[in-house]
């Protein structure tokens, strides 16, 4: 276990190392000059290089990308051309609505799929079946933006139940769960169908495994079957597909916050972009990705602990 | 490739019917658009803004009272070229790299599956966005970042695929018989994985028509005034308190379209391959 843990964090170290220099060298191919851009197309060639000074733009690539990666251990992002306030801060501001957005839409996911892709599964090939395989269909098909718009349209539009959108802010946790419920929904429905899919298939090749007709030889309810038996067994491929959706979620709250105007990671790079705001993208697309290697580190990491067989794989 | 029967089975599959169906009037709406469409897409006409459904604008009219409905056709044709020329480049980069790591496996093998994963380590909302961010907003610059990430998927069931046919007992003869590497993945190893690519490239349009609305969505993608769905939504966000249709309309056609892709790929696949057909019947 010990040389498998080894293992995998050296392949952490390594994607997160290459992950970082692809990122430093996209925006360093960028045309276009941040000092320039920050100080405006007005300002003299002389403001414009001391900003360059400043910002550290005119020390040569290699120390900065250095200063760049040390900045990830240190905390020091840089600072935001538009904003004049270090990434850093900006980061800790928003980090407390994406990551409950992401966090929640991936409970309502599972909260949907695991019963739904069972219930598919121990009805397989029945009406029961259809219509879940049915309904994950469209649920993939549906871009999860216009989900969002179809809820914003009935639920506060039309019914006045939620807010249209906007973030009340953490002091009453109840209206900010509130706030983000919509959103979780939405950005939850296209994760929910895959996971579904994947729940039912998982458990349809468990089902037919000779432990489970022993169960019902012992004459176990069907309930406690698939609950205890089925689940436990699917929970490999299934741990897998979550892990990967956590990627899918953390990205698809980029646009999910552009619909409900909340103000998270989500619309603080949407913004970047269109102030050309470089450092910002530069440090939100690191942070975004590290999270991303991190969690299916630790899917692997997991499903180690419940299945050894990967571990020499 | 086909088999004898195959469009007397392909036409009983219920996914291929409907999502062939769907696919074909997509593309055919597509086409159409750019020789006919009810208004110009383009008109601006203001005194006739945000106008409910009628006879002469059949899903009303927009902020600037252009005709939803023109703009919706000619959005599936920016939609679907965006689509196509990103897989176009996925597949084409894709199928070179997973074929050359399957022939010379080794060390080149081992480096582009790193690569691979490395791309894979990236979402592809958000590669998208970073490189959206670096070029500047625009249809091509979406299609590179859908086309950048649908490589490494190409790439992978290439050799996944090429793999499996370099160890069959014919392919082994043909390399003992010494043919050039290059000969025999032409000759005898695509033509067996073109099923594969074919259902993975339907599958892959689908994701890359939803990938070019978000952009779109996001401004990052279709610039206006051309016409995209994506622009559409995000424009109703602001009118759909008066005009609800507006928010509908262009997510029915992503919907629709994302759906017969899909729908199609379903269906292909249990027709191209057997083993399959079996074990989900």
């Amino acid at each position: 276990m010990l040389a498998f843990l080894t293992r995998r964090f050296i392949a952490l170290l390594v994607t997160l190392l290459a992950a970082s220099l692809v990122v430093f060298v996209v925006l360093e191919v960028l045309p276009g000059d941040p000092a320039q851009v920050m100080a405006g197309m007005e300002a003299s060639p002389e403001s414009v290089e001391a900003l360059r000074h400043n910002l550290g733009l005119d020390r040569p690539p290699v120390e900065r990308y250095l200063a760049f990666l040390g900045g990830f251990f240190t905390g020091d992002l840089g600072l935001s051309h538009a904003y004049h306030v270090p990434v850093a801060n900006l980061v800790a501001e928003r980090l407390p609505i994406t990551l409950p957005l992401a966090a929640l839409s991936l409970l309502i996911a599972m909260a949907i799929a695991l019963p739904a892709g069972l219930y598919a599964a121990t009805r397989h090939g029945r009406p029961g079946d259809t219509l879940v395989m049915g309904l994950t269909q469209l649920g993939v098909a549906i871009p999860d933006f216009w989900f969002g718009i179809l809820l914003v349209l009935v639920f506060s539009v039309l019914l006045n139940w939620f807010n249209a959108g906007g973030f009340p802010g953490w002091s009453d946790p109840l209206l900010a769960l509130r706030a983000l419920l919509l959103p979780a929904v939405a950005l939850g429905l296209s994760q929910a169908s895959i996971l579904a899919r994947v729940t039912r298939s998982a458990a349809l090749d468990v089902l037919q495994e000779d432990f489970v007709r022993t169960a019902r030889a012992k004459g176990l309810t069907r309930r406690r079957i698939v609950w205890r038996h089925v689940l436990r067994n699917a929970l490999i491929p299934i741990s897998t597909i979550v892990g990967l959706q956590v990627a899918f979620l953390m990205a698809g709250t980029i646009v999910i916050e552009n619909v409900f105007f909340l103000p998270g990671l989500g619309q603080l790079i949407v913004g970047a972009i269109a102030n050309r705001d470089l450092i910002v993208i530069q440090a939100l697309v690191m942070l975004l990705t590290a999270m991303v290697v991190l969690v299916n580190f630790l899917v692997d990491v997991a499903q180690a602990a419940i299945d050894p067989r990967p571990r020499h794989g | 490739m086909l088999a004898p029967n195959f469009w007397r089975r392909a036409l009983a599959s219920r996914s291929f019917v409907i999502g062939g169906g769907l696919t074909l009037l997509v593309v055919a709406v597509a086409l159409l658009s750019q020789v006919w469409t009810p208004w110009a897409p383009d008109d601006q006409f203001i005194p006739n803004k945000l106008k409910a459904p009628t006879a002469a604008h059949w899903l009303g009219t927009d902020h600037y009272g252009r005709d939803v409905l023109s703009r919706i056709m000619v959005g599936a044709g920016n939609s679907l070229l965006v689509g196509l020329v990103a897989i176009g480049l996925g597949l084409s980069l894709g199928v070179v790299l997973g074929a050359l790591a399957a022939t010379w496996r080794g060390w080149m093998d081992e480096a582009l599956s790193r690569l691979g994963d490395l791309i894979f380590a990236f979402p592809a909302v958000l590669s998208a966005v970073l490189i959206a961010g670096l070029l500047g907003p625009g249809p091509v610059n979406a299609i590179i970042a859908i086309g950048i990430f649908n490589i490494p998927v190409f790439a992978r069931v290439t050799r996944n695929a090429a793999l499996q046919s370099w160890s069959r007992d014919y392919v082994r003869a043909a390399v003992a018989l010494g043919r050039s590497p290059v000969a025999i993945t032409l000759r005898h190893v695509m033509p067996n994985i073109a099923s594969l690519l074919i259902v993975q490239a339907t599958i892959q349009f689908a994701l890359a028509i939803l990938a070019e609305a978000a952009l779109s969505f996001l401004g990052i993608g279709v610039q206006p005034p051309a016409a995209s769905w994506g622009r559409m939504l995000n424009d109703s966000l602001t009118y759909m308190y008066v005009q609800p249709g507006l928010a509908l309309y262009p997510g029915l056609a992503i919907l629709l379209a994302v759906l017969g892709l899909n729908l199609l790929g379903d269906g292909l696949r249990d027709l191209l391959d057997p083993r399959l057909r079996r074990r989900r019947g």
